[in-house]
């Protein structure tokens, strides 16, 4: 989807702060996050990675931006728990404000009405699938990256879509985030690395040297273009 | 754009709390759960652990070579517990290359070898700028790269998760693989510094 989150080359957040002798947990809260995130899993709310990286793509986008790693998460984990029926939403407004919310505060969760059901668990704790069949493209191939965008969950950042690299590492298979983050299954695809220069990306522009590499399943690729 | 100026972490913590205790009284969640994570991730998991594998690797050159070959295998000779990384890449400084991590979609890191990450690699900031002008970056950082540099981003958008085995600080040569694991950063381990 075409999210916030999909933040690679967007311009304008300044500069990147950093804190000096940063605690692994700013305030309890952060770990109790990371606790629910496991008790979501438990619960049976959350079954794999995918389906937790989409559940936080889908809050609000200006939490996203505003409300930090937890607070994002923290919007994931109510999304998931809401869909699934676990929660309501009702009952986690009425606790908070018992708890002293502010009632105007914006809360990041977005939960649909028709959530997708992701009705398996892997029985692998990775996500590895080896695979007979054979990869389409080699080392040393110049591939084009898919050009469109989709309406659910994927791993092809808007930035990579239709530009061209070459394939720098093949990693067999891997199960395919795009349908197992809908329950669609694992659909295991070949992965490649793929390189992209910065003239490719940014246009004459781009700083001198710059070689972006990212990870990209078979289907995003759409071409061989060194055999054309 | 600060985290913490128009929405308070107050909010967040009671939204977290509101949360918990709904799932404690369904029998989903215990007493204990957050105690567990804080316990797991501030001592059992962090980048002391990776810091071992460059100073082996800059020790050892055979297992530096096992390490850029297969990530993943060499690092299970430490058997460390607490993180799962399914496929570790580790990517060299050389002097023709200098290499650094990001992850634009989320915020994947390398848990297993280098804990959890710091808030600035998770932040917008870092995530949109680091893959298009990693030079500013990196001199905000106070890291000058030469244009005649490689400048290698890894956006890891799969699961494969990549750290950076830095150069060997010039005047360690005859120190102890120990005392070389103390001298290892984080931030070197991510590609944002230099030993």
């Amino acid at each position: 989807m075409d999210g916030i989150h999909d933040l690679g080359g967007k311009q304008g957040f300044g500069r990147v702060l950093r804190e000096d002798n940063e605690p692994v947990f700013h305030d309890r809260w952060e770990a109790k996050v990371f606790a629910l995130v496991r008790a979501t899993g438990s619960a049976g709310a959350l079954m794999n990675t995918d389906q937790f990286r989409h559940a936080i793509e889908r809050i609000d986008p200006v939490g996203y931006l505003s409300h930090g790693y937890y607070g994002r998460w923290l919007g994931g984990v109510e999304n998931l728990l809401v869909e699934a029926g676990v929660l309501s939403q009702k009952e986690i407004a009425t606790r908070a404000l018992e708890l002293g919310a502010d009632p105007t505060w914006p809360v990041a969760a977005r939960p649909v009405a028709q959530p997708d059901v992701v009705g398996y668990e892997s029985e692998a704790s990775d996500s590895i699938r080896p695979l007979d069949t054979k990869p389409v493209f080699r080392v040393g191939d110049l591939v084009q990256a898919r050009g469109v965008s989709t309406t659910g969950h994927t791993r092809l950042p808007a930035y990579i879509r239709g530009r061209k690299g070459s394939i720098t590492a093949w990693h067999n298979g891997w199960v395919l985030p795009d349908s197992n983050a809908h329950g669609r299954g694992e659909n295991p695809e070949h992965l490649y690395t793929v390189a992209f220069t910065g003239l490719e990306l940014w246009g004459e522009d781009s700083e001198p040297g710059l070689v972006v590499h990212i990870d990209l399943f078979e289907s995003y690729l759409i071409q061989n273009l060194s055999k054309s | 754009m600060s985290e913490h100026e128009n929405h308070p972490a107050s909010q967040q913590s009671i939204r977290a709390e509101a949360i918990e205790s709904l799932l404690i009284e369904k029998g989903l969640l215990s007493e204990d759960a957050v105690d567990e994570v804080i316990v797991q991730y501030n001592e059992r998991v962090g980048p002391m652990n990776g810091a071992k594998v460059v100073a082996r690797a800059w020790k050892d050159p055979a297992f530096k070579l096992r390490l850029l070959t297969d990530g993943t295998r060499a690092v299970e000779e430490f058997e460390f517990t607490g993180g799962q990384v399914e496929k570790l890449v580790v990517v060299e400084n050389t002097p023709a290359v200098h290499n650094v991590v990001v992850c634009t979609l989320c915020s994947c890191y390398p848990w297993a070898v280098l804990g959890l990450p710091p808030k600035w690699y998770k932040d917008p900031a870092y995530r949109s700028r680091i893959v298009r002008e990693p030079r500013r970056v990196l001199a905000e950082f106070g890291v000058q790269i030469s244009s005649s540099k490689e400048l290698r981003v890894w956006d890891s958008s799969a699961e494969i998760r990549y750290m950076v085995l830095p150069e060997m600080p010039s005047d360690s040569e005859s120190t102890s693989e120990e005392e070389l694991a103390a001298r290892v950063t984080r931030d070197a381990m991510i590609g944002v510094a230099l030993l």
